[in-house]
């Protein structure tokens, strides 16, 4: 898919101009880490659309892997190569997808669990939440416990592919959320190495087998945009339509919720309370916090054990949030190195 | 559920499972299968339900559930009976609801015997026949005329004369002995046996009866009476046994229990959800209607949140069997004609549904001239019986597996294929393909070049070189069919609710919807018969087949659901649609393809396109779609008020009566005689509608009431009894007899099966196999294995074991097996997962082994291959349904590859031969099953099965 090259807002420009080099400091901080808005650090005026995003909620998700295949046929993500044309198992449960990457946008887990990592996980979960152990009551523990989470791109509040791309093809929409513009993308691949979630990835060269013609043989076809680098846009071209997002219009259960930013993490936290008091202290909210590393996440999730079960890693870092205090840093050592040049030119100037 | 409640769909709508306060999902993995449909019990959890899950495999259903109660496959009598007896043996039934509502007070015939009595038996087997007559079953009639007659059956002993006594003190009418004494009521009701009788055959119409009056006890206490032979025939159905025979421990029972019984009554509802998963055994009627009285006992029936849950695996599934592809019903579910025995219209209409019986059935002879008068217009005169002659009579079963025996004769030259793939998708897939290849013509229409149109190039049978393709005499059509998106009509889903879709985009091709093939089949077969005088062509040249074409030369598909709505022919209002099915008239001067479907066009508006958003209505949501009958969305829901008419309860009000405008209402439509008073009592002579009182919520039931006895209407028996299934490792630990003894079967060398219970042999194949769907795929994959988006998703072929299973057999996880059943070997890979539980049956280890049937090799150009699972199945059905048990097999299963070539007909003549198998093996009707430390009953079995 194509998106137009967008033109920078003219408010953007101006806010830029107007903060003006002694508005430095500030402006950083919002950019890199710690809670803001980024649509308006964005340079989109306070006027535009709220801030989007999903809630994934975990506990009633029936993976059903819809929002999967909603994502690929709405988006024109092909079907992942496989070796031979023939697409094998990739023993993990049910999950044949493996893990979010060009071709997959939306990617359901699947992890099977015994009764001491249940009793585990209730009590992570309640030393998270604080919840003294006799204070909610004692829901019964399952012999076996089958997690299903869909997981997708986080829609970083500070999003690290998008500030080391070097081309601007990665931008901030007006509904805060990050897209990539195929047209613009050089495939360099800093973003997919930025990401703290592993999220983004270059859609490999080859072939890609395709929903065929009636009757005749399956045909192959070359893979669309490759080497260019491919997440979720949040259907970008929907969500400015007044549509939802294709996952969470085909979600069944409406595991996937979509809206405003601000809304889904309210929601997120209403059922977190409510699960919380009907005892299963497993469930735990993740992204929601504007204080961790990337500033949350415009799509949020509720888990039931830790992030690290889900293949989320717990403590993500935008790659760029070290950059003002590098910044600082590398300005101390210049001028430090400056001096020492002066000092040994002076020196050796003296010297001479 | 036809022969319990009178009506074969789902009791409610899938949108109703949020009401309910407790939702036992058995027989169905309801959120891989029905996944649009499982957010409604998702929405119930959100509101408080309790969701319990009962299935062989802990699956993605048993993931949101509340709980999961692992079973083994094919004991779910067991653990319904035991359920039966809880609620009656703790006092838990809901008492002013089984009183007014049920048959519990009917007294059954002197002659009836139970399976308590027999071992295993009702009374009236027949050994040569493997049938029951089932006159011992029936209810005894209060006519005077009655009493004495019947040989002996009826005569009224001291205890009856009491009853009768306690009857007329608690109702003054309908008791005292009737003056009407006709031919038939000399005998008891539901006499007579019918070779028609079968459950879907009650889709609905509950069987006929005589007439109405029936004996009864109010006070429950006369031995013959429903209630009490309920108490006896499941009194041996306890915890222990549950756990003997299921596998399912006393603390799981109890749970479920105690759920049920305090989320029904008054104020609360609890619902069954089934799929497959219970009709696919040969006592599969029988597992369905333990459920059904399970639901009467608790008066969850016609209530919100209530009812049982048929889910349908298909599209448009309730609606192949409302206007039918099935050999023995007619649209609406009339019966078809049995040759030899209804060769005549009278005798035809009245075996149907008497005049004399209550309810809405008691019309049936208008139902039937409006369809004849729909199929032969002019042609069908009350003269000519409305063309009786024209309908084919039934000769026999003719169902799908009789079909392809008979082909494996020779006795089949065409076969039509149409949206099904039964190469992979049937039981016993080997046979199949076998058979086909013994047709002259075959004709397949599908969107891909499916199995079933390939097997003679590249089927398994190709492969292992038992088919050659130079030798194959079949001449194979394929023809190109149109997709859902690509054709306009209606689809009837699940909840008996009918939707009406457009057409997106043309077909490609020459792809063609399936009404334009068989609407320009029809005119090419009637143009070859024009000059016909052979008056075997009539009934084709005299067809109604003057439908509309639109501008591509399309038949307007709008016209065929207006025949099936049917319209005035004569008088003021001819031309125009009728309103419901009670404009219809046996005279002729009405038409209607389908009696339950009319009112979907009511004043010439397509009802089934109605699509209101539920936003923008109640709960009910009566103006999405339109429901059968009479867009009602909750069947019986007189039965969601007291006998007085009032709502049980404010919570779960539904319908009830208002004394003020005299009429029935509320948020449905009233699935009663609008007027008809709740303290109304019929006379005694009355028949049809005006002979329900007013508490007969059952209108399409004979006697008004829900049957907790089905004295008719079910072939193998008037309560549901547990038998194992034709192979089964275990011993029937509750009877003598094994084995569901009016199972059909057909012995043959290449449909075996392994000994059952511990008969010799059984060792071979020493595990229980069940098969089922992924939420990936759809059936036999023609929808799917050739699309990539899905087949990436399920790529492989695989099967599921426990970890202990895994160990024993060597087994490596994602690693190769061979599954062996005595019908064939396949390959799948391993998934070794904690979902599988081994269980603990009878003092042995059951290992279950599950695989999904989506595969097969061969199929031009599909995405994905591998094994079909049903070529593992035997072909065993359902007396009643002629369906088959693809649910429970017993497989042996081994690490590794499987042979190719001619080496996998070897390892399975190996199997064969080491298990001693013989065509006659587990396929007895009657026999008990023979203990493994009883060498020498194990000898008799081998002697008789050699026989």
């Amino acid at each position: 898919m194509r998106f137009p090259t967008v033109k920078l807002p003219d408010a953007r420009v101006s806010e830029w101009t107007a903060r003006g080099a002694g508005a430095l400091g500030k402006f950083w901080d919002h950019q890199l880490s710690g809670p803001t808005d980024p649509t308006r650090d964005a340079g989109w005026a306070a006027s535009t659309k709220p801030r989007k995003g999903f809630f994934t909620d975990t506990s009633i998700c029936i993976g059903c892997k819809a929002c999967e295949v909603a994502c690929k046929e709405w988006n024109h993500v092909p079907a992942r190569p496989a070796e031979d044309n023939t697409p094998k198992l990739k023993e993990s449960s049910y999950d044949n997808s493996g893990a979010l990457g060009a071709d997959t946008w939306r990617h359901v887990a699947f992890i099977e669990q015994d009764k001491v990592r249940v009793r585990e996980a209730r009590e992570t979960g309640a030393a998270e939440a604080g919840i003294a152990p006799g204070s909610v009551p004692d829901a019964p523990l399952p012999q076996v416990r089958w997690l299903m989470s869909s997981d997708v791109c986080k829609h970083c509040t500070h999003a690290a592919c998008l500030d080391v791309c070097p081309t601007g093809s990665l931008f901030r929409t007006e509904f805060g959320t990050v897209v990539v513009q195929n047209d613009v993308c050089n495939g360099c691949g800093y973003c997919v190495a930025a990401c703290p979630f592993g999220v983004i990835e270059r859609r490999e060269a080859g072939t890609v087998t395709v929903g065929q013609k009636r009757g005749l043989p399956t045909p192959q076809q070359k893979v669309p945009e490759e080497g260019l680098a491919q997440k979720c846009t949040l259907c970008y071209d929907r969500i400015g339509a007044d549509m939802e997002p294709a996952c969470a219009h085909t979600c069944p259960t409406k595991s996937i919720k979509y809206g405003n930013h601000e809304d889904m993490v309210k929601l997120a936290r209403e059922r977190l309370s409510e699960l919380h008091s009907q005892g299963v202290t497993e469930a735990r909210l993740y992204g929601t916090n504007p204080d961790d590393g990337v500033g949350g996440t415009g799509s949020v999730f509720l888990l039931l054990d830790e992030p690290e079960v889900y293949g989320l890693p717990p403590d993500p870092v935008v790659t760029t949030a070290d950059l003002p205090s590098m910044f600082r840093l590398a300005g101390v050592a210049g001028t430090a190195m400056i001096g020492v040049a002066l000092a040994v030119f002076g020196a050796m100037g003296r010297a001479s | 559920m036809g022969a319990s409640y009178g009506r074969g769909g789902a009791t409610q709508y899938l949108q109703d499972l949020a009401n309910s306060d407790c939702i036992v999902i058995q027989g169905s993995n309801m959120a891989e299968c029905h996944p649009v449909g499982f957010q409604w019990v998702e929405e119930a959890k959100q509101r408080g339900a309790r969701v319990i899950h009962v299935d062989p495999r802990f699956t993605r259903t048993s993931a949101v559930a509340d709980r999961h109660i692992p079973i083994r496959a094919g004991s779910d009598i067991v653990l319904l009976g035991a359920l039966i007896n809880h609620v009656l043996s703790k006092d838990l039934w809901f008492q002013e609801y089984v009183r007014n509502y049920t048959n519990a007070s009917f007294l059954v015939s002197e002659k009836f015997l139970d399976t308590e009595d027999l071992d295993g038996l009702f009374s009236g087997y027949d050994e040569e026949l493997t049938a029951y007559d089932m006159s011992s079953w029936a209810y005894q009639s209060s006519d005077p005329g009655a009493a004495e007659g019947g040989e002996g059956a009826d005569s009224l002993g001291g205890e009856n004369a009491k009853a009768d006594k306690a009857q007329e003190q608690d109702e003054d009418s309908d008791s005292s002995p009737g003056t009407i004494g006709s031919a038939d009521s000399s005998h008891p009701h539901g006499q007579t046996q019918s070779g028609a009788s079968s459950g879907e055959s009650h889709g609905s119409g509950g069987p006929s009866l005589e007439h109405a009056r029936v004996k009864r006890d109010e006070t429950l206490q006369d031995p013959r009476c429903v209630f009490q032979l309920l108490k006896k025939h499941y009194a041996r159905y306890t915890p222990e046994m549950v756990k003997r025979i299921c596998g399912i421990d006393e603390e799981d029972f109890a749970y479920l229990a105690d759920s049920l019984a305090s989320n029904s009554g008054r104020d609360r509802t609890s619902a069954f959800c089934y799929a497959v998963g219970w009709t696919q055994h040969t006592d599969g009627v029988q597992i369905i209607r333990t459920a059904a009285i399970l639901q009467l006992l608790l008066g969850n029936v016609g209530r919100p949140g209530g009812g049982i849950m048929a889910l349908r695996g298909h599209a448009s599934i309730q609606g192949s069997t409302d206007i039918p592809t099935l050999y023995n019903i007619l649209p609406g579910y009339l019966p078809m004609p049995l040759a030899g025995q209804q060769d005549d219209w009278d005798t035809y209409i009245n075996s149907i549904g008497n005049k004399k019986q209550k309810g809405f059935w008691a019309n049936s002879d208008a139902y039937m001239v409006c369809l004849m008068k729909s199929w032969w217009g002019d042609a069908a005169t009350k003269e000519n019986d409305w063309a009786f002659n024209y309908l084919p009579k039934l000769t026999g079963a003719h169902g799908t597996y009789q079909t392809v025996m008979s082909m494996m004769h020779g006795g089949v030259g065409g076969y039509f294929i149409v949206g099904q793939n039964p190469a992979v998708g049937s039981a016993n897939g080997r046979l199949q393909r076998l058979g086909m290849a013994k047709l002259d013509w075959l004709v397949v229409r599908d969107f891909q070049l499916i199995e079933s149109a390939t097997w003679w190039k590249d089927g398994p049978e190709i492969e292992s070189g038992e088919l050659e393709t130079e030798k194959i005499g079949t001449e194979v059509f394929f023809l190109p069919a149109a997709t859902h998106t690509e054709k306009a009509g209606s689809f009837t889903q699940t909840q008996r609710l009918l939707q009406w879709r457009d057409k997106a985009v043309n077909p490609p091709g020459d792809a063609q919807s399936d009404l334009q093939f068989f609407y320009l089949l029809g005119q090419k077969i009637r143009q070859r018969v024009a000059d016909s005088g052979d008056p075997r062509d009539r009934p084709l040249l005299d067809l109604t087949w003057d439908y509309p074409v639109d501008d591509e030369g399309e038949i307007v598909p709008q016209s065929v659901l207006r025949e099936i709505n049917g319209r005035h022919l004569a008088g003021p209002k001819a031309g125009q649609m009728l309103g419901s099915y009670l404009d219809m008239k046996a005279d002729g001067s009405t038409s209607g393809g389908c009696w339950i479907y009319t009112g979907v066009y009511a004043d010439s508006v397509n009802h089934a396109a109605d699509r209101v958003s539920r936003h923008d209505q109640d709960d009910v949501a009566a103006k999405w779609g339109w429901a059968w009958p009479a867009n009602r969305r909750i069947l019986y829901n007189r039965a969601s008020a007291d006998p007085d008419g009032k709502p049980w309860s404010e919570r779960k009000k539904l319908v009830w009566w208002d004394p003020d405008e005299k009429k029935w209402t509320g948020k449905d439509v009233p699935d009663f005689v609008p007027t008809t008073a709740p303290d109304y009592r019929a006379p005694e002579d009355a028949g049809g509608p005006e002979a329900l009182d007013g508490n007969d919520p059952f209108v399409m039931q004979a006697d008004g009431k829900g049957w907790l006895f089905a004295p008719r209407g079910l072939v193998d028996g008037p309560l549901p009894t547990h038998y194992e299934a034709n192979e089964s490792p275990v011993p029937n630990p509750l009877y003598g007899q094994q084995s569901n003894p009016t199972r059909v079967t057909f012995p043959g060398k290449r449909n075996l099966f392994a000994g059952a219970g511990r008969v010799r042999g059984t060792e071979v194949f020493p595990f229980v196999f069940t098969t089922y769907r992924l939420t990936e795929h759809h059936t036999a994959g023609g929808m799917s294995r050739w699309l990539p988006y899905l087949s990436e998703l399920q790529p492989e072929m695989f099967c599921e074991v426990s970890p202990e299973l895994a160990a024993e057999r060597g087994l490596e996880p994602y690693g190769w097996a061979t599954i062996v059943s005595p019908r064939a070997v396949i390959e799948a890979r391993v998934l070794v997962t904690e979902r599988m539980t081994p269980l603990e049956i009878n003092g042995q280890t059951v290992h279950q082994v599950g695989v999904p049937y989506h595969w097969a090799t061969g199929g031009t150009s599909a995405v994905v291959h591998g094994d079909s699972a049903n070529d593992l199945i035997g072909i065993v059905l359902d007396p009643n349904v002629q369906i088959q048990e693809s649910k429970v097999g017993s497989c042996d299963i081994r690490p590794g590859r499987r042979p190719t070539g001619p080496g996998r007909e070897a390892l399975l003549e190996e199997y064969q031969q080491r298990a001693g198998l013989i065509p006659g093996t587990s396929n007895q009707s009657l026999g008990k099953a023979h203990r493994a430390d009883d060498p020498r009953r194990s000898e008799e079995n081998g002697e008789e099965a050699r026989q």
